[in-house]
């Protein structure tokens, strides 16, 4: 694929501790165009640590190795440390679950986008404070001049939600991780947020990791999915070819949530194989 | 602990199992996880080198002491320097000042442990009844706390003694009395976090009384940090018993409390500096080790320092 | 046949915020009964209420048939359970489940306590392995087995859920939907389950009510929600958003 805008190959996130080794990823491998891409799986699965190692997050108690991390064709752990920092915000953006953890509590919530967009572009005041206006405007936020000046605790957790989406889009990023974004979410405020999410997403261009328990939003949002089971993908496949899944892993997440209007009693369960985390 | 058992791997494995087979296993599992977190602290493990070894002089001050405490020889042995005789050398009534501090630790203990089995659990229970109820016993138990937090320690310790007479029981108790109020400070606050959770509205829902609920269920999660707040404490009561000595308040002459041997050594101490430095440095010791152990158990006990 | 649940005009509120705006609600005997709504809706404190967590303002509560003062006895603690939404933050850190599972016992005096414990374990399907762990030994799963262990050894006939599964993975929260099941046809007990997942409550209950700033919006059955007979916009945007994902473009 010539659009290639992140290459990920044999990624591994080790964890060394007390009492053994924990590894959190085990040779992820991917490669990511300009589409949405959803990372699904269990708890424990590993989609937060993948996600957090292409970001350059992980926690420095962990060890990070893989054949090939590259966005656009840039080594992403060859490059220094400052450099991986300046792209951080400026070229990749991640969005968390909970905003309250990733807002800083005490600056307003448009001084926070401002500083972000200051830190990566040279532009006066007057105009940071404009496109964090327009970029509030473009998450839907109906009043963005009084968003602008309130702080993170004084709004509900969607509005939380976009604002944070707009601090992480002002600088223009070209890769989106999406961390579980609308989990905390009510089921239609959820759908809002995706909505923004997508228009801003085939508006832009940008590439999107949606990283998320939810089998059925992602199917029903993502191009491609990748499913995960203990640091491992298991399968791979197109969102609408979903339903003609392979790995009996994939399917039992399918089939054992409940659905309007099918009654199942009891409600198949998963019966985990060990074979499939070898 | 006796150590050399058959299986010293297997128990080990025992102690760390995930699926613990009885109430002991578990309780002892917990207590090894602790202890190992403990004792990979190296200043944490001296600290608690220095109490033990402070316990064992205690106990055997008998034995190892040279001589004898309070029965000193006037006519030969008045204000010697340290030699190989005398340790530590004499004081001004020909007593071994070795002997005295070994004994005086006796006294360091005793002031230590009441002040601990008086002071916390009025402490705990002031402060996690005032956190449960709330309202007004909170209200009426605090500004009690209040106004004893208002005096200096050992200011509010002297009146207290000064109103009961002098006297190492005496001092003790104003110790005591003195120092809850913190204690209770932490409690209460240790409560308020944890009474609207879930595991305890979950108990309320058992039908459990509010005495039953503040005594098996929120105790036992304060008890870990008043632990260690005493025993980061242990220092200053040392020094407030030994201040209360040194004035003349505490213990009385001629016991061989620390405070009070350094009271009487000062009329000496530019000449015959070890007949006062001599407790001094026992009283410095002691105290860093109280200190130590309790930063050690901080860490060990300490609920937000992960569970995993 | 007198309800399990009756409530009239409750009205519940924290200092001058009106969480519950004079909510009316028949729960019968053996029935499974769900509320849905958005979060801040009022559902956890309808539950609240009803155990005797948070105080009514104004309003009754009648189970099996005898009103509630503000005190709630003993007795009421044998009759209504609850299990709590988050199963990280309903176990006691410092218990074992041994622990937990003996103090309703002890508080309520009964004497065979070594067996309740042995079958309650084994009826919510955790084997003697799981008895002496502590809360953080265990899974998310587990956790919820226990909490729900706990609120069925004293045997009461009417047990509250708030939200049992949201905090679980789906495969986990499909096992411990079943288990409920399970218990409530052996025990003949009746729910009132909240959610706010439309697919769980109309999987778990014959009726339910949908709940929006403390006030309840509309009452349905099952197969209302189902076949998409609701009268309200606010249920049929609920009903929308639980399809999923749609593109507009
Ligand atoms: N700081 C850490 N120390 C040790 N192990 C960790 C740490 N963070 C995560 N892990 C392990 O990594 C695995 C994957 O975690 P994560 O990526 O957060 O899962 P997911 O996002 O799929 O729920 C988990 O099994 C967890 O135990
Ligand atoms: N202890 C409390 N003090 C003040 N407000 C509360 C308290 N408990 C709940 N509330 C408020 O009551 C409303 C309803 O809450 P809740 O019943 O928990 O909603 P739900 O369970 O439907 O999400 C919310 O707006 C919440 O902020
Ligand atoms: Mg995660
Ligand atoms: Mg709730």
């Amino acid at each position: 694929m010539s659009g290639t805008l992140l290459d990920v190959d044999d990624l591994r996130v080790d964890f060394p501790t007390r009492t053994g080794l924990i590894q959190a990823v085990r040779g992820v491998s991917f490669s990511l165009g300009r589409e949405r891409l959803g990372i699904v799986g269990e708890s424990g699965s590993g989609k937060s640590q993948t996600g957090r190692a292409i970001m350059g997050l992980t926690p420095p108690q962990a060890r990070v190795s893989a054949k090939k991390l590259a966005l656009d064709g840039i080594d992403l752990l060859a490059m220094p440390a400052r450099q991986r920092r300046a792209l951080r915000g400026k070229r990749i953006a991640m969005i968390l679950q909970d905003p309250k953890y990733s807002l800083d509590p005490v600056m307003s919530i448009g001084r926070q986008i401002v500083e972000t967009l200051r830190t990566h572009e040279k532009v006066s005041k007057a105009e940071a404070r404009e496109r964090a206006l327009a970029m509030l405007e473009a998450v839907q936020i109906r009043d963005p001049a009084r968003v602008f000046d309130l702080h993170p605790h004084e709004v509900s957790g969607g509005m939380g939600q976009r604002a944070m989406i707009a601090m992480m889009l002002i600088a223009g990023p070209e890769l989106m991780i999406a961390d579980e974004p609308t989990s905390a979410l009510d089921v239609t405020v959820q759908l809002d947020v995706l909505g923004i999410l997508d228009r801003l997403v085939s508006e832009r261009g940008m590439g999107l990791i949606f990283i998320s328990h939810d089998l059925r939003l992602v199917a029903s949002f993502c191009d491609r999915v990748i499913v995960m089971y203990a640091g491992k993908v298991v399968e791979q496949l197109k969102a609408s070819e979903l339903r003609d899944a392979q790995h009996p892993y994939t399917r039992g997440l399918l089939n054992c949530m409940p659905r309007i209007g099918y009654e199942r009693h009891p409600l198949p369960v998963l019966d985990r194989k060990p074979e499939w985390a070898a | 602990m006796t150590a050399s058992d058959a299986r010293p791997l297997s128990r080990r494995d025992w102690l760390l199992s995930d699926r613990p087979a009885s109430r002991m296993q578990a309780r002892l599992g917990r207590a090894y996880v602790a202890w190992r977190r403990f004792s990979a602290n190296r200043l944490a493990f001296l600290g608690l080198l220095i109490i033990i070894a402070l316990l064992v002089v205690a106990a055997f001050a008998d034995v190892l002491a040279p001589y004898s405490p309070t029965i000193g020889d006037l006519k030969n042995a008045r204000l010697l320097a340290p030699s190989a005789a005398h340790w530590f050398g004499t004081d001004d009534l020909g007593r071994d000042i070795y002997s005295r501090i070994l004994f005086g630790s006796r006294w360091t203990l005793y002031v230590v442990i009441l002040v601990a089995v008086i002071a916390a659990p009025i402490g705990l229970l002031v402060g996690t009844v005032a956190g449960y109820a709330g309202g007004w016993t909170d209200a009426i138990l605090m500004r009690i706390t209040d106004i004893f937090l208002a005096f200096p320690k050992l200011i509010l310790a002297l009146a207290f003694v000064a109103a009961l007479g002098p006297g190492i029981e005496n001092a003790v108790l104003a110790i005591a009395i003195t120092s809850w109020p913190p204690y209770a400070r932490i409690a209460r606050a240790e409560t308020m976090t944890v009474r609207n959770s879930d595991y305890i509205k979950a108990v309320q829902l058992m039908g459990a009384s509010p005495f039953r609920i503040v005594l098996r269920h929120i105790m036992p999660l304060c008890i870990s940090s008043l632990i260690i707040r005493v025993t980061l404490d242990m220092a200053g009561i040392i020094l407030t018993a030994a201040g209360l000595g040194f004035l003349g308040l505490g213990a009385q002459p001629p016991l061989p409390e620390w405070g009070t041997m350094i009271a009487s050594g000062r009329r000496f101490v530019l000449d015959q500096w070890w007949v006062a430095g001599a407790p001094g440095f026992a009283i410095l010791i002691v105290s860093l080790g109280f200190n130590l152990l309790g930063d050690g158990l901080r860490d060990a006990l300490d609920p937000r320092s992960g569970d995993q | 046949m007198t309800p399990a649940i009756s409530i009239d005009g409750l009205e519940v509120a924290f200092d001058r915020f009106r969480a519950l705006k004079g909510v009316s609600l028949e729960v019968k005997s053996g029935e499974s009964f769900g509320l849905v709504g958005e979060s801040g809706s009022g559902k956890s404190t309808l539950l609240k209420a009803i155990a005797g967590l948070v105080p009514a303002k104004s309003g009754s509560i009648t189970v099996n048939g005898k009103t509630l003062g503000a005190r709630r006895d003993k007795a009421f603690y044998r009759e209504v359970q609850m299990v709590f939404q988050d199963p990280y933050g309903s176990l006691h850190p410092r218990q074992t489940v041994d622990r937990l599972l003996q103090e309703p016992l002890a508080i309520h005096g009964f004497a065979d306590g070594e067996q309740r414990i042995q079958r309650a374990l084994d009826e919510v399907g955790l084997g003697n392995g799981f008895r002496f762990r502590y809360a953080h030994q265990l899974s998310g799963g587990q956790r919820q087995r226990v909490a729900i262990a706990r609120a069925l050894i004293l045997e009461p006939s009417i047990l509250l859920l708030d939200e049992p599964t949201s905090a679980l993975d789906a495969s986990v929260q499909a096992e411990v939907l079943n288990l409920l099941e399970e218990v409530r046809r052996r025990r003949k007990l009746t729910f009132l389950m909240v959610s706010h997942d439309l697919a769980i409550i109309t999987h778990m209950c014959e009726r339910l009510m949908v709940m929006q700033n403390g006030e309840a919006v509309e009452n349905l059955t099952a197969s209302q929600l189902i076949g998409h007979r609701v009268e309200k916009d606010y249920t049929r945007n609920l009903l929308r958003a639980s399809e999923g994902f749609v593109r507009t473009a």
